[in-house]
This record gives structure tokens, sequence and C-alpha cells, in this order.
């Protein structure tokens, strides 16, 4: 089973929510930090690292004594990564894709692979939970190729807790696509429902079925409550606001740590999405496409 | 010599467009200033990204020599390099003026991008 963990903004209490559902699975559970460009379950897991694997993308280099400027290159790059002015071929390895269509094209074969660097997969474990995060090279743009690494490494017998990036951007549709269930966590704010509905329509077209979290469920208004009922969306949980939750954060302890009561709340919600990623009743929203 | 200008309509009195890949139009005028081309760059202005790079590529075709433009990326300024295009960039104004000036006085050229990526 995968379950992923998303919000439409950052804030929210997402990354608190992932690492307390898997650390309250225990050994059950796998947990894989997509959130690439800012990776934060190990601070909150402190995890014991013992593998770590860079992860490059092909990309053009032009041998200048073979290439004839015919321009084939350019006309194939979807990207403007490479391509013929005036008397050279020139290359824009970070706009590059790496898709090797060019590559492959040239009629010359004066084209080979240079690997560009995108980050790295460390995978280890926290406690017993089984561990994996992305980290993407500073200056890098493109998350999707390495976030697709971290997926590479989910073990199908765990079950496995996708932390994505906050959003509803490229990349957390990449971390939430073959997924079996979204955990959209918000606020009961006018802020956190406009960012939800965000969510939710870019989530409703990969049809996987969702669930709220709400998360300091007694700050703010009841909008949240009425468009989840209103959108048939599953209420999984509320967590009120609490002093010691925030506290423990900022010093780097998980929800369930600072408040070891949670864990059974945990397990309840770990049970609500089983109910509801169950094929054989009724489907919660009827709008899965 | 050809000279290109990035503009916001397509004649020489409209208005410069300060970006370079995302300017609606670029003219090509002579050294008389007579209007030879109408580049429609609107499909770079709708690329995702390299729309800076592919301007350049189309000024390199068409065989221009000088650009007069406001902002000029990084990416779009090297391919402007090897097609040996000069940039005179910081440029504002009507279109006939900053060409007037051109014509009359030149301009600088720049040796370096004035303008982060994604212009
Ligand atoms: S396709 Fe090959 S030969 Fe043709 S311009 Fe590109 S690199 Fe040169
Ligand atoms: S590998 Fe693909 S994206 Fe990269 S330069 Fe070649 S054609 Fe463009």
């Amino acid at each position: 089973m995968q379950i992923a963990v998303a919000s439409g903004k950052g804030g929210t209490g997402k990354t608190t929510i992932a690492t307390s559902l898997a650390a309250s699975l225990g050994n059950r559970a796998q947990i894989l930090d997509c959130d690439v460009e800012e990776p934060n379950c190990h601070v909150l897991m402190a995890p014991d690292i013992y593998e770590s694997s860079a992860v490059t993308l092909p990309t053009p280099l032009v041998d200048p004594e073979k290439c004839n400027l015919c321009g084939k290159c350019g006309e194939v790059c979807n990207f403007s990564a490479i391509l013929v002015i005036g008397k050279t071929t020139l290359t824009f390895p970070e706009l590059c894709h790496g898709c090797g269509g060019c590559i492959l094209l040239c009629p010359e074969k004066a084209i080979s692979e240079a690997p560009r660097e995108l980050g790295v997969v460390e995978t280890g474990n926290a406690g017993e939970v089984d561990f994996v995060q992305g980290r993407i090279r500073i200056g890098e743009a493109m998350a999707p190729p390495l976030i697709k690494e971290v997926k590479k490494r989910i073990t199908r017998d765990k079950i496995a807790i996708l932390d994505a990036p906050p959003g509803a951007s490229c990349p957390v549709i990449n971390t939430v696509k073959g997924t079996d269930f979204v955990i959209l966590v918000t606020e009961p704010t006018p802020f956190g429902l406009h960012d939800l509905r965000i969510a939710v329509e870019a989530i409703r077209q990969l049809g996987v079925p969702m669930g709220v979290v709400l998360n300091r469920s007694d700050i703010g208004d009841r909008e949240v409550h009425k468009y989840c009922a209103d959108s048939g969306i599953h209420l999984l949980a509320e967590i009120p606001f609490d002093r010691k939750i925030a506290e423990g954060y900022s010093r780097g302890n998980m929800l369930i740590r600072t408040n070891p009561g949670y864990t059974q709340k945990f397990l309840e919600i770990f049970e609500s999405i089983k109910r509801l990623t169950d094929k054989s009743p009724e489907p919660p929203t009827g709008s899965e496409s | 010599m050809k000279i290109a200008i990035t503009a916001n309509g397509k004649t020489l009195d409209s208005p410069m467009d300060p970006r370079f890949g995302r300017a609606p139009f670029i003219l090509v005028v002579n050294t008389e200033g007579e209007l030879l081309e109408v580049i429609d760059n609107m499909t770079n202005v709708n690329a995702m990204r390299g729309a800076g790079i592919q301007a350049a590529k189309s000024l390199a075709d068409r065989g221009v020599n000088v650009l007069l433009t406001g902002h000029c990326g990084p990416n779009a300024f090297t391919a402007l390099q090897a097609a040996g295009i000069k940039v005179g960039s910081d440029q504002s104004g009507l279109v006939k003026d900053v060409i007037q000036k051109f014509l009359k006085d030149g301009v600088g050229f720049a040796d370096k991008p004035n303008a982060e990526a994604h212009w």
C-alpha cells in the first residue's frame, strides 16, 4: 500500500503527519521523503543513513569534429537545450530533460552522453521505519527524475508513506501518481481551504482517492468541514492546536513522541484509509476517473 | 547590416518591449531605418523555457547583425554571441526613436547578460 501525504501549501504540518503516521505503523512502514527541494522528514526522524547514491541525467556533448551542423538535434529538442546557431552547435545542459532524442537522431553520431548530477537518494532507517529521501543539488531545477528514483525504492510489502512537496505542481503530481491514497493536510482557514481546493482539483485528475487531515483544527472556521462534506472527501482526523506539538516540532521531535496518545489516532487513520481503498464497497467520492 | 528590435506591435511607431525572448514581435530594419520584416515571436512568448534561445536562433537564421532590446538573459546572450549578433541592451522608448538614435549615435554593446534567466 502506498499513501502520499500532500498539502496545498507549506507549513500546514504535512511532514508532522507523514512522520508520525509512519512511526505509528513501526516496522510495517517505510517513509519516502519526496520533497526533494527541502526534505524535512530526517529532521524529525533522525535516521541512520547507510547508502547514498547520485542520480544523474544524460545530457548531450557534441563532438565538433564530427558535427556537420545539420540542425536535426535542435529540431527534435523540445527544451532548447541543444541547437545549431551560426557555425556552432550549442548545448544548454541545465535545460536538458535527458530524453536522449538528439543523441539517437544525430546522423553523424556526433553526440555522446555527459551526465549532469541532479541530486542524491539516501536510504537508511529511522528506528523500525525504513527511510528513503531525495535531495536535489543546489541550483538544480529538475525534481521529477529525482522523485522517480526515490519512488523506485518503494518496498512492496511495506506501507509506503510518501511525503510530497507542498503545492500542486509537477513534482507533487509525480509523487502522488500511482499511489493508493492521498492524505491532504490542511488548516481550517480561508487560505487553507483555497489551497486545498487547488490540490483536490489537481489530484482528482489522477483518480487517486483522497482524505483530509485537519491540523490545528480549532483555530479557524468550519468551511473546510463544509467543503469536504459537499465534495465527498473523507475527513480522516482533526488535530487541535497544542503548544506541546509546536514546541516539539521546533526541537525536532515527532508529534507522537511529544504526545504518545496520538499513536492510536494515527493507527485509526490508517484503518480508515484501508477501508476507503478497499475496492469492494461503493467508492467514497464517486468521481474517480 | 540588419538590425532587430523587440517591439510591442508590428509597426515602427510601436513602443519597444524590454524583454527579448518574450516580446510579442521582433522588427527587423535596414540601415536606412526601413522595416524589412516583422517576426511573430508569440510562439516563444508561450514557450516554457528557452524562449530567448529560440528568439536568438530566429535572428541568426535571418542574418541579423545587431539586436536592440531591454533585457537579455544569460542563455539568450550565449546564443546571440555564438551567432555573432551584437546586443545593445537597456534600450527603451518608441521603436523608431530607438532605431534613429542607434543609426545616428550607435550604442555601447553589452559584453554580458543584464537579466536573470527566464526573461
Ligand atoms: S544532429 Fe548531430 S550533426 Fe546534426 S547538428 Fe546536431 S550534433 Fe551536429
Ligand atoms: S536529450 Fe532530449 S532534452 Fe536533452 S538536449 Fe537532447 S533532445 Fe533535448
